[in-house]
């Protein structure tokens, strides 16, 4: 038995070690957005200052909302998108192996391929980047990571409540609007949050497929641009808001996933 | 073709048209790129050459290649090295648990890559906290300059990709059926025995998948070069970058770019082979 005491012991180290090394940098920057000098050399103090003088900031404020706009537009069309791909893929008879590949690739793909990829795109075609140009890219991943998530929601899906609704005389629209689409809802938004999320904080393509200029940088690229800038205090207390709202969206998307999975 | 597949397909339409008409038809572009001579300003002339091809071996370039892999490389040992003992650790824990252990293993993941990369910065630059704590500590000497150097980008990698590979590694070790390990110790094995003939080769799928993704995405990365290497440190990442923003060699950079596809599909049909292999080994072990 001390043997198994032993591995245990050992288990409970090794996890507090590993969540240690993921998150203490994490918490480091949030401890310092609230550091009233805004160095790590010293602890002057708690202090909102630097989410104050954010808040000031025209230039970070406006790239939050380019951010915004971006994800979601993007969000709304991959969620249309994905879960149409992921209903069509999982009605079939037999798996269709390209489009397997094709549903897959969006996610494992090196992004700075696809970033090019894209540039070379829109200026083939002359096409004038901007919002527009990042919300088509990134509805591309968007959707693939929705279709996989709604698919694993219809995996578990017992299709013979389709077949009654059917067999007593509904039509295949209000079978789908009463029957499938209540039970894959949880699903569906929690594959939009996610979607909405990876846009929020996508770089790579939106700093390739933004266009010249300013006017339609967004929040990663503003983080980029401060980061090789130098380390500012101000970073640290937008670092802490972007995070906190991608873990809140996360948790809430995680929670949808997990009731419907019980249910 | 029967009505019912005939629905299935338009429900997958406007994806697949989405996919095709902004991926697959730009990396062909791309393709073809690869094959055409530079032209001025930016421009492409269309002359076909292998010429793009054969600068990617040019010494000065196979050299940054090779720093690639080997970073790349060393990231996806030690991420695994990390991963594999976390993944353990969290099958270990009681059942209700581990989901919960997983959710918080791979939530950072997926929130801001910038920002992940940037704690290390904030943790490893001269003024930085290291730093501050060596000298805390009573250390008094020249700061130690952690930041910019090959070891702060393998850092960052593993960092930033760590969460994927434990959850890779979990879904293999969580499906490991118990037998197996129950009757090796039964029939004499000592528990490093059992680990190493038993656990480890069946677990090997799920060690490949992580493996493969931080490896891929690592090669292609030119962020965490750029942010933790300082420029210092290359990779075929920045060297895409370079060529499409600054140098304006479209060809010679559609040629890495798919350099990198070729890398990345390579190694994700030798994954899907060897974890054929593993699970059929698997399933001798259970008919045999």
């Amino acid at each position: 038995m001390a043997d198994a005491l032993r591995i245990k012991l050992t288990g409970r180290g090794i996890l507090v070690l590993v969540f240690g090394f993921l998150y203490l940098p994490i918490a480091v920057l949030v401890l310092l957005s609230f550091n009233e000098s805004g160095l790590p050399t010293s602890w002057s103090g708690f202090s909102l200052r630097w989410y104050v003088s954010l808040a000031g900031n025209s230039d970070i404020l406006h790239a939050a909302w380019n951010t915004l706009v971006v994800a979601v537009v993007a969000t709304l069309i991959a969620t249309v998108l994905g879960t149409m791909l992921a209903i069509g893929m999982e009605t079939r008879k037999r798996r269709s192996t390209p489009l397997e590949a094709l549903a897959f690739s969006p996610m494992v793909i090196p992004d700075i391929v696809l970033a090019v990829a894209l540039l070379t795109l829109f200026s083939r075609l002359n096409v004038t980047m901007g919002l527009h140009t990042i919300i088509i890219s990134h509805v591309i991943f968007d959707l693939a990571f929705v279709c996989s998530v709604v698919r694993a929601r219809l995996k578990n899906f017992d299709f013979s409540i389709v077949e009654a609704s059917r067999d007593l005389g509904a039509s295949s629209f209000t079978t789908f609007w009463r029957v499938t689409f209540p039970v894959l809802l949880p699903a569906i938004v929690a594959g939009a949050l996610l979607a909405f999320t990876l846009s929020v904080d996508e770089f790579i393509i939106a700093f390739f497929t933004a266009g010249a200029g300013r006017a339609s940088i967004t929040l990663p690229m503003q983080i980029y641009s401060m980061i090789r800038f130098g380390v500012t205090p101000e970073i640290n207390a937008l670092a802490t808001l972007v995070m906190g709202v991608s873990a809140t969206v996360l948790l809430i998307s995680q929670w949808l996933n997990k009731e419907q999975m019980t249910r | 073709m029967s009505s019912q597949t005939a629905r299935s397909n338009l429900m997958a339409l406007p994806a697949i048209a989405w996919l095709g008409l902004f991926m697959i038809v730009p990396c062909l572009i791309v393709f073809a790129y690869a094959f055409l001579t530079r032209g001025l300003y930016g421009g492409v002339e269309y002359t076909l050459t292998s010429e793009n091809f054969a600068r990617v071996f040019d010494p000065l370039y196979a050299k940054i290649f090779l720093t690639s892999v080997r970073i790349a490389g060393l990231a996806t040992l030690f991420a695994i090295l990390i991963a594999y003992p976390a993944a353990y650790a969290i099958c270990l824990a009681p059942k209700r648990m581990q989901p919960i252990l997983l959710f918080f293993a791979v939530l950072p993941f997926w929130s801001n890559y910038l920002i992940r990369t940037y704690a290390w910065i904030v943790l490893l630059n001269r003024e930085g906290l290291i730093n501050n704590l060596l000298r805390w500590l009573g250390y008094d000497g020249e700061p130690l300059s952690l930041l910019y150097s090959e070891g702060a980008v393998i850092v960052g990698l593993v960092y930033n990709y760590l969460p994927f590979v434990i959850l890779a590694i979990y879904s293999s070790l969580s499906r490991l059926n118990g037998d197996l390990i129950e009757a090796s110790r039964d029939l004499g094995a000592g528990r490093v025995r059992t680990f190493l003939r038993v656990t480890l080769p069946l677990t090997m799928p799920g060690v490949a998948a992580g493996g493969v993704f931080i490896f891929v995405l690592s090669i292609g990365n030119f962020v965490t070069p750029a942010l933790l290497g300082g420029g210092r440190f290359q990779m075929i990442g920045n060297l895409v970058y370079d060529q499409f923003l600054t140098a304006n060699d479209w060809p010679f950079g559609a040629a890495l770019g798919m350099v990198l596809i070729a890398v990345m599909i390579g190694l994700l049909l030798l994954q899907a082979r060897a974890s054929a292999r593993f699970s059929g080994e698997t399933a001798e072990a259970k008919h045999g």
